[in-house]
């Protein structure tokens, strides 16, 4: 017992706290014709020198998009920020679609106001007028709010700046490895699990408050759940063999997995709240990966009982089998469309070729090849469908990239020091 | 204070012997290292930081293993396959010889390369480590003997992405 503690003491490592951004952006790719705006550097009052710059964060996710092109604060032939200093024929000579105004204060008590406008330029007109409160440390939620009620406004959907995703980062000789949550930008980096052994799988609950994933820990697979605000977490599972890759119901009260427990991996569903355990597959290949579709009937999964890994969908009651992959050598670790309308996952053509993120459109039948990097896994879907975050190598190092779901849009996530893998975008957080 | 270096001194020497008796015999530190009890002791703080401390493997490595003892400890497997080839079982068949003559337990630890999907690749390490151990049960070894475990690919053998890495990480190792 002693000796154990004293083992314990020596390798605990020191609890980690928020990072800056371990991650980095590369934009490689944008749209075709992207709608041109100007964020033009909010007012503050004299003296407030606020630690994060609200209109360059909207700037870079509106640009990070896409869909956007932001214009250089040193291209801006004025810089208003009020809809009484906004002269519409300037900005169009200067071929701005859209420009973004704002203002901020701080009172006494350290709460900021933060002011924003949109105006149409060819229109000549306001269309968004807001302001937002918060503290210092808000500062960065409230940016991503404006991105998102500014890229709402001009594409007609959802922004999706405020979510969050999960990854693991792993030293390059694979004996640290952390789990970490950050901003969907990369910044705001924050430690979740540290270990010297595997964590694979994160996935996250349908509230976006709680992460599930696997950890080696304990030299052998478990499934925890950790609550993100508090720390409090639970192991799940404690099977003999696998206990791996959950995925939470849309509903959030099952949770579908892998075990091995009767000789051969199966998917089983978990009911949370009674904590039974049932099983939906019952074959002697590999089935694992289970991801439910958005409506919750069904939980799709790789299964190799076709002699190569292929995509196959379960219905959640009655197991009833329909193969939905049926192009290539190696299709697996499927997740769904938000809308249902299809699937992306990791794509091999033919034996001994590389690896890529396809998209399987159900109505049109269609397989689309979204990405030209090799090594291409572990994709995921932002909550309104637009961008797919997935883990790729690059010079033989793990990094993230993300791709538009009409692969026009590119950009990559690579990390400072460490390799990062396995991202999960989460849910629209509220 | 005198009673307290004391103590520290003994602490030292056990945790000194502890390190030897894992280096010396490698097998019987199947949970010594492992830190079972790390997720107890994990500090978690309130935002939402935790750090939870585990041991590595404090056992000596298959090629010393192997020098010392003639026996072959690491088995490979070819891309997505698990079957064990010709080679594979007259090592195996080696070490059955000596395990009957033994008790104790053995784990298993399957591996894969890079390529492919982590998920997958852990059902398919688990599946390499269960034909190793398959095998060594028709050889006679008692099944209640054999822990199997699959790393997949999160512990790869060699870094490089190349087809000798990958080779060399498409494997399972016995642990004695």
């Amino acid at each position: 017992m002693m000796i154990r503690a004293l083992f314990l003491m020596c390798c605990l490592l020191s609890g980690a706290a928020v990072q800056a951004a371990e991650l980095m952006i590369e934009i490689t790719q944008g749209s075709d014709d992207p709608t041109k705006i100007a964020v033009v550097p909010f007012g503050a009052t004299p003296g407030l020198l606020p630690p994060d710059a609200v209109d360059g964060i909207v700037s870079a996710d509106l640009q990070r998009s896409g869909l956007f092109e932001a214009m250089a604060v040193s291209d801006m032939i004025a810089q208003p920020h009020e809809k009484s200093q906004v002269f519409f024929t300037d900005w169009r000579q200067q071929g701005a679609d859209y420009v973004a105004v704002g203002r901020m204060t701080r009172d006494p008590a350290g709460l900021y106001r933060v002011t924003y406008e949109l105006h149409d330029v060819l229109r000549q007109s306001q269309v968004l007028q807001e302001t937002v409160n918060g503290s210092e440390a808000q500062l960065r939620d409230i940016a991503h709010y404006i991105s998102d009620k500014i890229y709402e406004k001009v594409t007609g959907i959802k922004g999706a700046f405020s979510t969050k995703i999960a990854y693991v980062s792993t030293s390059s000789d694979r004996r640290s490895f952390r789990l970490i949550k950050a901003d969907a930008d990369g910044e705001r980096a924050l430690t979740i699990l540290d270990s010297n052994e595997p964590i694979l799988s994160p996935t996250w609950a349908p509230d976006g408050k709680q992460l599930a994933y696997v950890s080696f820990e304990d030299r052998r697979p478990r499934i925890w759940r950790q609550v993100i605000a508090t720390g409090q977490r639970e192991a799940l599972t404690n099977f003999p063999g696998l206990n791996s890759a959950p995925a939470w119901s849309p509903d959030g009260r099952r949770m579908a997995m892998v075990l091995s427990k009767d000789g051969n991996p199966e998917i089983y569903v978990l009911d949370l709240a009674t904590r039974q355990f049932t099983r939906l597959t019952n074959h002697f290949a590999i089935d694992t990966e289970p991801t439910w579709m958005p409506d919750g009937r069904s939980v799709i999964f790789t299964s190799d009982r076709g002699g190569k890994p292929q995509i196959y969908q379960a219905d959640a009651t009655t197991g009833a089998l329909t193969r939905l992959t049926f192009e290539g050598a190696y299709n697996a670790r499927a997740r769904p469309m938000p809308d249902g309308s299809g699937i992306v996952y990791t794509h091999r053509a033919e034996p001994g070729g590389p690896f890529h993120i396809a998209l399987q459109n159900f109505k049109r039948n269609t397989v689309r090849i979204l990405t030209e990097t090799i090594y291409d896994e572990s994709p995921s879907i932002a909550p309104n469908g637009s961008m797919i975050i997935y883990a790729t190598k690059r010079m033989g190092k793990g990094i993230l990239a993300v791709v538009s779901v009409d692969a026009n849009v590119k950009y990559f996530l690579p990390a400072a020091a460490r390799e990062v893998r396995e991202p999960a975008w989460s849910p629209y957080v509220r | 204070m005198s009673t307290k270096s004391g103590k520290w001194v003994r602490l030292a020497a056990v945790a000194v012997l502890v390190t030897l008796v894992a280096a010396c015999s490698g097998n019987k530190n199947k949970n010594g290292g492992a830190g079972a009890d790390g997720a107890d002791g994990a500090g978690i703080g309130t935002d939402g930081a935790s750090a939870v401390g585990t041991g590595s493997d404090g056992g000596l490595s298959p090629e010393e293993m192997a020098a010392r003892t003639g026996l072959q400890y690491v088995f490979y497997f070819d891309f997505d396959q698990s079957q064990l080839n010709p080679e594979t079982r007259a090592a195996l068949d080696a070490q059955a010889a000596v395990m009957r003559n033994q008790a104790g337990p053995v784990r298993l630890e399957g591996h894969c390369d890079e390529r492919g999907t982590p998920e997958y690749n852990l059902a398919l390490g688990e599946r390499r480590a269960k034909a190793i151990a398959n095998y060594l049960i028709l050889q006679g070894i008692d099944r209640g003997r054999i822990e199997t475990v699959s790393y997949g690919e999160e512990h790869p053998a060699a870094l490089g992405q190349d087809e000798d890495s990958y080779q060399r990480n498409r494997r399972v190792e016995l642990k004695p």
